[in-house]
């Protein structure tokens, strides 16, 4: 059996007295498209937040391509966990406003950069090359996401759509094995949303990345996803294909409960 | 390199022998020869200033301190023929070494500060600078060695202008090569958002040390600087206050902007130097010009942008083309 590239054991939170997040026991296999669903408040950003390292885990494990990532006794910084692959994007968008769209995905690319900090002092040897290549990479990769007549532009003055392509464009500059969206979707309108889907499923390919993916849309979890897990109050409550998921009846129910489901 | 920066950096270098010249020519007396290389000694120590509280985001109030350990230091070296640096070395290049040792010893300072503080999101580092600041003085005023209180007297004046002038360039270019580097735009993105950088794979607490023992290291060269331009110090030239002379420069020329923060140390060294009969008014002047800045102009003279050679000519074709220039813009003649 092939090492999972994300595996999770028992992995839970406590904010004080509250139980965010209960025993999660999640894996995704090389290439895998994988949804993380849920009602409001359900726990699904604050998995995302371990994962990255934001949260120390109260209890369980995190691992990575068969190598234990961080425990509730070993935590490792957001920083370590991105150059080991790790990628995300964030439910309210989290670009680096003032600057240009370049510059966003440029900084993204930061941990790739082989010139010392010597060089960077006075602009000698590989600099001029490397940053070259840099600027170029950075096009290359806003070319694919249709932002590269943008990218001159202050990030906060793109329309709501493209701050959330360009995010997803950001996290991938880190090269990551692992993609983590976090509600990408959230705020586009039904032909937005179907052109992402379409975007996620070629990146996918394109970049040989395994995905999991948060998301209210129904249509768009069901559509794009291959496997899909419910939570509920922190607890997985379900799981399974697009088609079992729908017709669960405690996924039903989780949903009633709340807004239900579309 | 690139072409704007050659340009640029020609730009500068006609600046500096075209006022080498002058001086020569005798139309620069002394008295302004003093002022012209303390604004160079200012344009260090405000640039520097500008990467941890302009670039990095992080709020520091302890340049004054390191700019104490710079001066101190140098001066202790170039008073002592034969400490450490070999007694062969004498003159101005015992100046030039003594001055990189008194910036390294900043440097070091500002790693030992920095270290604990950095760490901290929030207001942790003015707090900490602030008292290092204090710390130093008071360490200052009770090490007799260097005079204690009285000050430390008969430093030779080494600082001229040309050689200054040759140091602000140099600082100048270094720094603005760091911001410009991918290393800069990682320091800028903890600025902009810190958790976002992190998540991008930028260890924000390593380089948030990187810009400040960086910094440090420029403000400890200025503080050399200045013990050799007015060949006596005193732990008192080093107060709090002169951390906020600094902050202010960064602040007036726009956070984030290398040329604002020269064409602003340029403006207040003037200004100080003019009002230096009126002590007490000067420090009602800086402080209605503060008001006056978070009113008028809160993101400062340039607002981050950098002034070139390159951008001025923009200008002054957009000034004389077809097109209306646009209304407000900041009309400054810099020199960067
Ligand atoms: N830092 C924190 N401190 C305290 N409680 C927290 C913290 N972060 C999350 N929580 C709580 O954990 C629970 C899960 O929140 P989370 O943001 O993960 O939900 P979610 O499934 O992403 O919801 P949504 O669909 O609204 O985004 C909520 O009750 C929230 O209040
Ligand atoms: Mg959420």
């Amino acid at each position: 059996m092939p090492v999972p590239v994300l595996e999770t054991k028992d992995l839970t939170i406590r904010f004080g007295g509250l139980t965010a997040v209960m025993d999660l026991n999640i894996h995704l296999d090389e290439g895998e498209l994988v949804g993380l669903i849920g009602p409001n408040g359900a726990g699904k950003t604050t998995v995302f937040n371990m994962l990255t390292g934001v949260y120390k885990p109260s209890a369980g494990t995190i691992s990575f391509c068969g190598e234990l990532l961080c425990s509730a006794e070993h935590s490792v910084p957001p920083s370590q966990i991105s150059i080991k692959g790790i990628a995300r994007t964030f439910q309210n968008i989290r670009l680096f406003k003032e600057l240009s769209v370049l510059d966003n995905v440029k900084i993204a690319y930061h941990q790739h950069v082989k010139y010392g900090l010597a060089t960077s002092f006075f602009h000698i040897g590989k600099y001029a090359a490397e940053e070259k290549e840099i600027e170029k990479k950075a096009i290359d990769l806003l070319q694919l996401f249709g932002l590269e007549n943008k990218k001159n532009e202050q990030a906060k003055n793109l329309p709501y759509g493209e701050q959330r392509r360009l995010e997803i464009a950001r996290a991938l500059a880190t090269r990551p094995k692992l993609l983590l969206l976090d509600e990408p979707a959230a705020g586009m309108n039904p032909q937005e949303t179907q052109n992402l889907m379409e975007l996620i499923r070629f990146i996918r390919e394109e970049f040989d990345l395994t995905i999991l993916l948060i998301e209210h849309d129904m249509s768009l979890v069901m559509g794009v996803c291959e496997r899909i897990y419910v939570l509920d109050y922190g607890r997985v409550i379900a799981q399974g294909s697009p088609a079992e998921i729908r017709t669960n009846p405690k996924v039903i129910e989780a949903y009633l409960g709340s807004e239900g489901i579309a | 390199m690139k072409k704007s920066t050659i340009i640029n950096l020609i730009f500068v270098l006609a600046i500096g022998i075209a006022l080498h010249l002058l001086r020569k020519a005798g139309f620069i007396n002394g008295y302004y020869d003093h002022i012209l290389t303390k604004i160079c000694m200012f344009i260090i120590a405000a640039v520097s200033l500008n990467l941890i509280n302009g670039i990095c985001g992080q709020f520091s109030l302890g340049h004054a301190g390191f700019m104490a350990v710079g001066a101190y230091i140098a001066a202790i070296f170039t008073k002592n023929p034969g400490l450490i640096i070999p007694e062969a070395i004498a003159g101005m290049p015992r100046f030039f070494v003594a001055l990189i040792i008194g910036g390294l010893m900043a440097a070091f300072v500002g790693f030992l500060v920095g270290l604990p503080t950095l760490r901290l999101r929030g207001d942790y580092l003015a707090i900490t600078t602030l008292g290092f600041g204090e710390i130093i003085r008071v360490l200052l005023l009770n090490w007799k060695f260097v005079g204690g209180a009285s000050g430390y007297f008969g430093i030779k004046p080494y600082a001229n202008f040309l050689s200054v002038y040759v140091l602000a360039v140099i600082t100048v270019f270094i720094i603005q090569n760091f911001i410009t580097s991918s290393y800069g735009r990682a320091c800028i993105a903890i600025r902009e958002d810190e958790m976002a950088a992190e998540t991008m794979g930028i260890h924000t607490t390593k380089y948030k040390i990187i810009a400040f023992v960086l910094a440090a290291f420029f403000a400890g060269i200025a503080g050399g600087i200045y013990a050799h331009l007015m060949q006596a110090i005193m732990p008192r030239d080093f107060s709090f206050l002169v951390s906020v002379d600094i902050l202010l420069m960064v602040v007036l020329g726009g956070l984030g902007s290398t040329s604002g923060s020269i064409m602003a140390a340029i403006f207040l060294t003037l200004v100080t130097e003019s009002l230096r009969r009126f002590q007490s008014l000067r420090v009602i002047i800086y402080s209605l010009m503060l008001i006056f800045i978070m009113i008028f102009r809160p993101q400062g003279l340039l607002g981050g942008q950098e002034l070139s050679v390159s951008m001025l000519k923009e200008k002054i074709k957009l000034l004389f083309g077809r097109i209306k220039p646009e209304k407000g813009y900041a009309s400054t003649n810099g020199t960067e």
